[in-house]
């Protein structure tokens, strides 16, 4: 029988709560039973729904005017298609069917840009189980559509106000939720972060994503993808889509962090302007894993900045903080205007509106390879760039955020009275 | 069984409320060094983190405020892993050495369970420090066995589900865990809850060793705080709530068929 990891090198492990160790301890067993060994027909039973309600396989498209800006293969996996619009829905339809099987009776869910909100909601909804959803206030005021979307789907949504109101904030209060409820309630954790068995489970849910992307060259192409490049807040996206390539050596593996404002740190006002916890944090232990953190230098959370909520996070994934270490994969950082000039490019020049966060990703193109780019990195091709979202719950930020900036690539965002 | 947590609203304040409850009879003081993510904590000790962390408290701060207490009572440290695991230059030694120094009897770790503990049972055993574990009512069977035999001090035995905070009744659980604990031979102080004189007499009377007592106290700090009033003044209340808990607890513990120590 496969057995679920738990460590990966240093990082990972169970920081929590002893009242939530007898409920860690079940799900792992039902994660190792359902969905590493198939039992009951579980994975059979989870490949068909999300096939014919997400409806997966997503495409693998060419992108024809970035490939010609570049000079190199640029292809889009496109999981803003998938239902809902983000790939978050590969995990929340995983977990709750999870919750299902294993008896629960109810689902709880964080939400940073409300993506993985709506998508438990959906899911909940889809499989008839009663669902909350615990997202920051200042989160709730720059992602507005989703907050209406989840309540459309019948969730109730609670405003988180301690701290800044923002991912960590709304993933704390989950689990004190989740301490309180734990005997009939499961927490259907957003990304690969959180104590084990989530980072292992949420990156097994999203690995069809680089499934698809294996057989979808091999089909086209008749090669494996030379780069692939994902943004990374939790890494769940990231860890999707770089999951079957970890073994291949040749497949260069890039994580786009956001790079905020700034890379540099206020530690009297406990404040980092970026989210780059990959780059530039530390070991420790937040939110039952260790794993690399922005924390200063008395272990206190600095509370991190994005322009896009779902990157905004002061820790990420344990399993990607190893592949960094072991430098397997790169991290690198895109800055909040490059993020926002790409999210108008690719809506200009693709015609994909793409999630903030996802315009990171396409930023890092621009930044190295762009007319002003650094050059600073050779892409091996083709290039898979993972389009985790699409930016239809970002477009009141968007047009805040570019109005405040002179950005040149901006359309004309006057409103006509 | 008191718990504040130190440095709320300010250091100067936080001392004479610790030395509050020392007058007021406490027979151990959980002291706690405020994190920043307080994962198992209700609203008003988050309230007294946000508090504390304002007013520039710091572990090194901390075990400044630990050596500048004039009690005499046993202090207990409770703080997430983070902290312990950050601090000096040794992961986890450091720490529990610099409280040693200052006179810490015993940590706390809410984030630890027994699993992740081993780093921490080694220095807690270098330098004579009890590593308390917390034993929830979803805790049984071999997970129980294996936390008590890790244990030392004495058990936190969690009264109810969820996180901290002062309630109006106790919860049924008290008792059931109480009960599944008997057979260890280790003192058992009960929180979770518990805010009154007579939450303490019930929770004796059950069999418990101990209470602790956290959010019902720092909703004293919390008030006069918002209302201006002097340190005397909330001192005061501080320890007259503490009279009544040990009272309390002193109440419950000749309730009980055959006395014992509370
Ligand atoms: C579209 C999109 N991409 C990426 C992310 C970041 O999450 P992760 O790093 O787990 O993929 C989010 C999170 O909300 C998102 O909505």
């Amino acid at each position: 029988m496969s057995q679920p990891d738990t460590k990966f090198g240093e990082y990972g492990g169970q920081y929590v709560p002893e009242a939530l160790m007898p409920a860690i301890e079940e799900l792992t067993d039902a994660y190792r039973r359902y969905v590493l060994n198939n039992e009951a027909g579980f994975m059979d039973e989870f490949s068909e729904r999300i096939e014919d309600f997400g409806g997966r396989p997503t495409p693998l498209q060419r992108a024809e005017q970035l490939s010609s800006r570049y000079g190199v293969d640029v292809y889009l996996k496109r999981e803003d298609l998938l239902h809902g619009g983000a790939h978050k829905l590969n995990n929340a339809l995983g977990q709750v069917l999870l919750a299902k099987y294993m008896g629960k009776e109810r689902i709880i869910a964080e939400t940073g840009a409300g993506q993985h909100g709506t998508a438990t909601a959906m899911a909940a909804a889809h499989l008839d189980m009663p669902c909350e959803i615990y997202m920051g206030r200042r989160d709730i005021n720059r992602q507005r559509p989703n907050v209406f979307r989840m309540r459309l789907n019948g969730a109730e949504v609670n405003p988180v106000d301690i701290g800044r109101g923002t991912l960590k904030e709304a993933i704390s209060e989950t689990m004190r939720d989740w301490a309180t409820t734990v005997e009939t309630t499961h927490y259907v954790i957003g990304s690969v972060v959180g104590p084990a068995p989530f980072p292992a489970m949420v990156r097994d849910f999203h690995a069809v994503i680089s499934e698809e992307i294996r057989s979808q060259t091999a089909a086209k192409l008749g090669c494996l993808p030379g780069s692939v490049v994902a943004c990374a807040g939790g890494g769940s996206n990231t860890m999707g889509a770089f999951a079957e390539f970890l073994g291949e050596d040749d497949v260069d593996l890039y994580a786009v962090e956001a790079g905020g404002s700034s890379l540099t740190v206020d530690e009297e006002a406990g404040v980092a302007p970026h989210s780059a916890s990959l780059s530039t944090g530390e070991e420790g232990v937040l939110h039952g894993a260790r794993t690399k953190l922005l924390q200063d230098r008395h272990g206190q959370i600095m509370e991190s900045h994005s322009v896009s909520s779902g990157l905004d996070y002061s820790g990420v994934g344990p399993q990607l903080s190893h592949l960094v270490d072991e430098e397997r994969v790169t991290p690198v950082d895109v800055g909040d205007d490059d993020a926002l000039e790409a999210f108008h490019r690719l809506s200009q020049d693709e015609g994909i509106i793409p999630a903030l966060e996802t315009a990171h990703a396409f930023g890092f193109l621009e930044t190295t390879l762009g007319p002003d780019g650094d050059g600073s990195v050779e892409f091996e091709e083709p290039v898979v760039v993972n389009v985790s979202g699409r930016g239809d719950k970002d477009l009141e930020a968007a047009i805040e955020e570019t109005e405040a900036r002179e950005l040149e690539n901006a359309p004309d965002m006057e409103v006509f009275e | 069984m008191p718990y504040l947590a130190a440095g709320d609203p300010d250091f100067e304040s936080s001392l004479e409320y610790v030395e509050a409850l020392a007058a007021g009879g406490a027979d151990v003081i959980e002291l706690g060094l405020p994190f920043s993510e307080p994962i198992a904590e209700g609203p008003t000790i988050q309230q007294a983190v946000v508090r504390s962390l304002e007013g520039g408290m710091t572990p090194e701060r901390f075990f400044e405020f630990v050596a500048a207490l004039d009690v005499d009572v046993p202090l207990v440290c409770m703080t997430y892993y983070n902290l312990i695991y950050q601090y000096g230059d040794e992961p986890v030694r450091s720490f529990v050495e610099r409280a040693a120094e200052v006179g810490i009897e015993g940590v706390v770790v809410p984030d630890l369970p027994a699993e992740e503990a081993d780093l921490l049972r080694e220095a807690c055993d270098e330098f004579g420090l009890d590593l308390i574990f917390i034993v929830a009512p979803t805790t049984a069977g071999d997970r129980l066995d294996r936390i008590m035999e890790r244990v030392s001090g004495y058990v936190y035995v969690q009264a109810r589900l969820g996180v901290t905070g002062a309630r109006e009744s106790l919860s049924d659980h008290t008792e059931e865990t109480l009960a599944r604990l008997e057979e260890y031979d280790v003192p058992k102080a009960v929180g979770f809850g518990i805010s009154t004189g007579e939450h303490a007499a019930s929770v004796v009377e059950a069999g418990a060793d101990g209470v602790i007592v956290g959010s019902a106290l720092i909703e004293i700090i919390a008030e006069g705080h918002e209302t201006d009033d002097s340190t005397a003044a909330v001192a005061e209340r501080i320890e007259s709530l503490a009279r009544e808990l040990k009272a309390g607890a002193i109440e419950g513990g000749q309730r009980r068929p055959r006395p014992e120590r509370t």
